[in-house]
């Protein structure tokens, strides 16, 4: 019987638009951008010119600090070009894909007879191995210190969420050859949700022999990967363990020693309460949104098209690509057209709050399974303040670790406070849900990152 | 809808930088954001937010005093007709629109001031103006008696926002409850004028309504008659209905507990803070009576004075109060006893909340040190074992 860890805390919001479980057939115009920016806390350096010719596995860029991460692309195709935004950042590279694709062959392997070192070397030559991150910092990580354990949450459970059994299906053995090689590094967990068909199938391609699974059982943020750091082996000082919270990624790892090729298709979903059918579609990494987008939305009026999730994501446009670690494209009205008079007394029954001077307790309780959707928009829906309420963000963190005492901590830039407060264990996305429930609407999320880039900067 | 937008959007330019009007723009925005919800959306982190804002809860905070402030206006009117001898020919319109002008001049000198000062010092800094003086503001007239001049409600309004609130840094910096330091203001400063037997009941007829009372005229509050050393003459039931002399909004125990309840079920007070707060009252009041320090039994040191009022209003607010879990517990006990200690061993305060509440805001950053400080040693020790 796998560890079962059950947390109370937390948020699961219900939005309209989840995605129906039915394959969506796209023709792709064979235009695709890989976005450092999707890699966090990676400097690039872009390896290739306009009009170079690469194969899908081929290096765009590399991570300028450890030149050995390199970044594959997804398709075969030429260059178009490097676009570069102010004091010449990278802000992505174009490439034209061929209509015959040509990937590079890295030779299939046998992932049990490799120790840790060749799976790292195998991963780092075939440009996946940035898309494995880190705590402490929360960024892309580095083959220069050996972590201490790896953590793999196969647990999507952010709003709307693209479903990962749905997605792994028929790809199991992908998924346990990645996770297998994956133990050859380190000592390898497995977070899982409560699904127990999912847990049966995983336990029987043997993932519960390479990986120690651990099953989550609460809301919303159960499945962060820092989340189940902290319940199962908190970061300390000085100490660095690699997580991977897009369990696609391993099937990326598993495709390549399972087939020799760099194959970064991944499944999506097309969802929120603006998608006329909200439905899943494969689709490389990089792959441009527009052809999936196409008449996809009521575009009469002001959208959102966010590259991820409501929580997590970030805002695109229609001409935008598919992030590196996306597994939804949620699409939801902007709001800044409504017009909502003297909101802060009326009864605002169509909108979600924890807060029950709202209605959304009565509307949604606790007994009740079907749960009322909301209609969700961009607007922040208040003013800036200081900090007032007390716990709103305890509430929705469910760590050993006191949220307000560490934004704080933040923002005064204090580090040694940071520290002792453990910084090292978070990652902005955990304090998302923070985020969305904070009465003062401040933006949590911005201000950990910063803290985290700080320090990086600090103790390098 | 369309059209309140449109007013805004026109008169916005007028308010912007070399506008006319721009030494009014934190007024405008003020007003703009009272009538219509912001269209600000987010630019980073999290597409969606919560609808809750600080608008929100500080308007159910004011919802939640209502029925204390009705209450307390009728009561007004109630004791003057009482001493007045004619409560028998008084309609109840009578009683509660005399109270209803007797008390709000305070509210609206209250308002005036402190939102002035608050309005006047948004535009200063250049921020938006924030919201915490809704609930001060309607506080600080509910917890001075009656009696009080106006001009001194004024000079402690701003006192208070001043010195205790805009020079820290604004709502949510504070340290002291900006409501707690305008009555400790009034009672160091003016101490005729809040403690006594002469400045519970209204004396004066407001429009041809009321009574004027006879010069000379005392009426004590049973805490005033305990701290003199005899026994209230009152039952727990007739104090907890609150008609009797006393502050204005602090009275009736009942109305109290109808405010206590939205603010337990919407969750904005914490009921940690204010179960403990009543916890601590209880336990040391029962040490005193089984030590024979005071003749008081417990249920009718909860019903007298502000206790009640301060448990439910002042010692929950977020700002000054704990922020870790385990510290409200710590923070609302210490109130609490402490409050009935100050009553019982203290015959010069004959109420002691305002003092607990000014000393629970005074310790609450350093028992949020000893929690906080709590998990950063098992954080150390936990790195330090490995």
């Amino acid at each position: 019987m796998a560890n079962v860890i059950k947390l109370s805390k937390g948020l699961d919001i219900h939005l309209q638009g989840a995605a129906e479980e039915k394959l969506i057939q796209l023709k792709s115009k064979g235009q695709f951008a890989l976005v450092p920016d999707d890699f966090e806390g990676v400097t690039p350096k872009v390896v290739v010119k306009a009009g170079d010719k690469v194969k899908a596995g081929d290096a765009l860029f590399v991570n300028k600090q450890y030149p050995e991460v390199k970044f594959a692309s997804p398709v075969s195709g030429t260059v178009r070009e490097v676009v570069r935004g102010e004091r010449r950042k990278v802000l992505c590279i174009r490439v034209d894909a061929d209509d015959r694709q040509e990937q590079v062959d890295y030779g299939k392997k046998d992932v049990s007879k490799m120790d840790g070192q060749a799976v790292i070397n195998a991963l780092l030559e075939a440009g996946i191995f940035g898309y494995i991150n880190q705590l402490p910092y929360a960024v892309s990580t580095n083959p220069s210190v050996m972590p201490k354990a790896i953590f793999v949450s196969a647990l999507r459970d952010k709003p709307l969420a693209c479903d990962f059994q749905y997605e792994v299906k028929g790809q199991e053995m992908d998924f346990v050859t990645g996770l297998m090689a994956l133990s050859k590094i380190a000592k390898t967990y497995l977070g899982l949700g409560i699904q127990p068909d999912f847990q049966a199938e995983i336990r029987k391609l043997g993932a519960d022999k390479v990986a120690e699974l651990t099953i989550f059982d609460g809301p919303c943020p159960a499945g962060n990967v820092g989340v189940q750091v902290n319940h199962l082996a908190p970061v300390n000082k000085g100490e660095v363990v690699w997580t991977i919270g897009d369990p696609t990624v391993v099937l990326f790892i598993g495709r390549l020693f399972n087939t020799g090729k760099v194959d970064l298709r991944r499944r999506v979903a097309l969802c929120g309460s603006e998608v006329k059918s909200p439905a899943y579609v494969d689709m490389l990494v990089g792959e441009e949104l527009s052809t999936l987008l196409a008449n996809s939305y009521d575009a009469s009026h002001s959208v959102r098209i966010i590259n991820g999730n409501v929580l997590t994501g970030r805002p695109t446009t229609k001409d935008g690509y598919l992030g590196a670690h996306t597994s939804e494209i949620t699409v939801i009205p902007e709001g800044d057209d409504a017009d909502e008079l003297l909101g802060w007394i009326l009864p605002r029954f169509s909108q979600f709050s924890v807060n029950r001077s709202y209605f959304s307790w009565l509307q949604n309780p606790w007994f009740c399974s079907k749960k009322k959707e909301y209609v969700a928009d961009a607007r922040i829906k208040g003013g800036e303040r200081h900090m007032i309420m007390s716990g709103e963000y305890d509430r929705v963190l469910p760590m050993d670790i006191y949220g307000e005492y560490l934004i704080k901590a933040i923002i005064a830039g204090d580090i040694d406070r940071q520290e002792a407060l453990g910084i090292y264990e978070v990652s902005p996305e955990d304090f998302a849900l923070a985020e969305f429930v904070d009465s003062s609407k401040l933006e949590l999320q911005r201000i950990v990152r910063e803290g985290l880039n700080i320090l990086r900067k600090e103790n390098a | 809808m369309k059209a309140i937008r449109n007013l805004f959007d026109k008169m916005r330019p007028s308010f912007e930088e070399n506008g006319k009007l721009h030494a009014f723009r934190s007024v405008f925005d003020g007003f703009e954001t009272f009538a219509l919800v912001p269209n600000d959306t987010s630019k980073s982190g999290v597409n969606i937010h919560d609808a809750i804002d600080s608008k929100r809860i500080m308007s159910m905070v004011v919802i939640a005093l209502m029925p204390a402030m009705l209450f307390g206006m009728y009561n007004i009117g109630y004791q003057n007709y009482l001493y007045a001898g004619t409560l028998a020919e008084a309609s109840f319109l009578e009683i509660f629109c005399y109270g209803f002008l007797a008390v709000l001049p305070k509210i609206l000198v209250s308002y005036i001031v402190g939102l002035g000062i608050e309005f006047a010092w948004a535009q200063w800094k250049g921020e938006e103006i924030q919201e915490g003086y809704l609930v001060s503001g309607i506080i600080i007239p509910l917890i001075v008696p009656i009696g009080c001049p106006l001009w001194m409600l004024a000079l402690a309004c701003a006192f208070s926002v001043i010195f205790c609130k805009e020079i820290f840094g604004g709502t949510g910096m504070n340290i002291f409850n900006p409501a707690i330091a305008a009555r400790m203001f009034l009672f160091f400063a003016y101490p005729s004028k809040m403690t006594g037997d002469t400045v519970w009941v209204a004396q004066d007829s407001i429009f041809g309504l009321g009574n004027t009372l006879p010069d000379g005229f005392t009426a004590a509050t049973p805490l005033g008659q305990v701290a003199q050393g005899t026994s209230p003459d009152l039952s727990v039931m007739e104090m907890a209905i609150g008609l009797i002399p006393g502050s204005i909004g602090e009275t009736s125990v009942i109305a109290i507990a109808i405010g206590a309840c939205l603010l337990l079920v919407t969750g904005i007070a914490s009921w940690r803070t204010m179960c403990s707060v009543f916890v601590g009252g209880i336990l040391m009041s029962v040490v005193f009576k089984q030590t024979g320090m005071t003749e008081l039994c417990w249920c009718q040191q909860m019903v007298m004075g502000g206790f009640a009022f301060g448990a439910v209003f002042m010692a929950t607010d977020p700002v000054t109060s704990c922020r870790t879990t385990t510290g409200q517990y710590i923070y609302g006990f210490i109130i609490g006893a402490m409050a009935i200690i100050i009553r019982v061993m203290n015959a010069g305060y004959p109420e002691g909340m305002m003092l607990a509440i000014f000393f629970g805001n005074m310790i609450a950053p350093t028992i949020d040190h000893f929690v906080v400080e709590r998990n950063i040693s098992k954080r150390l020790k936990r790195g330090g074992a490995k």
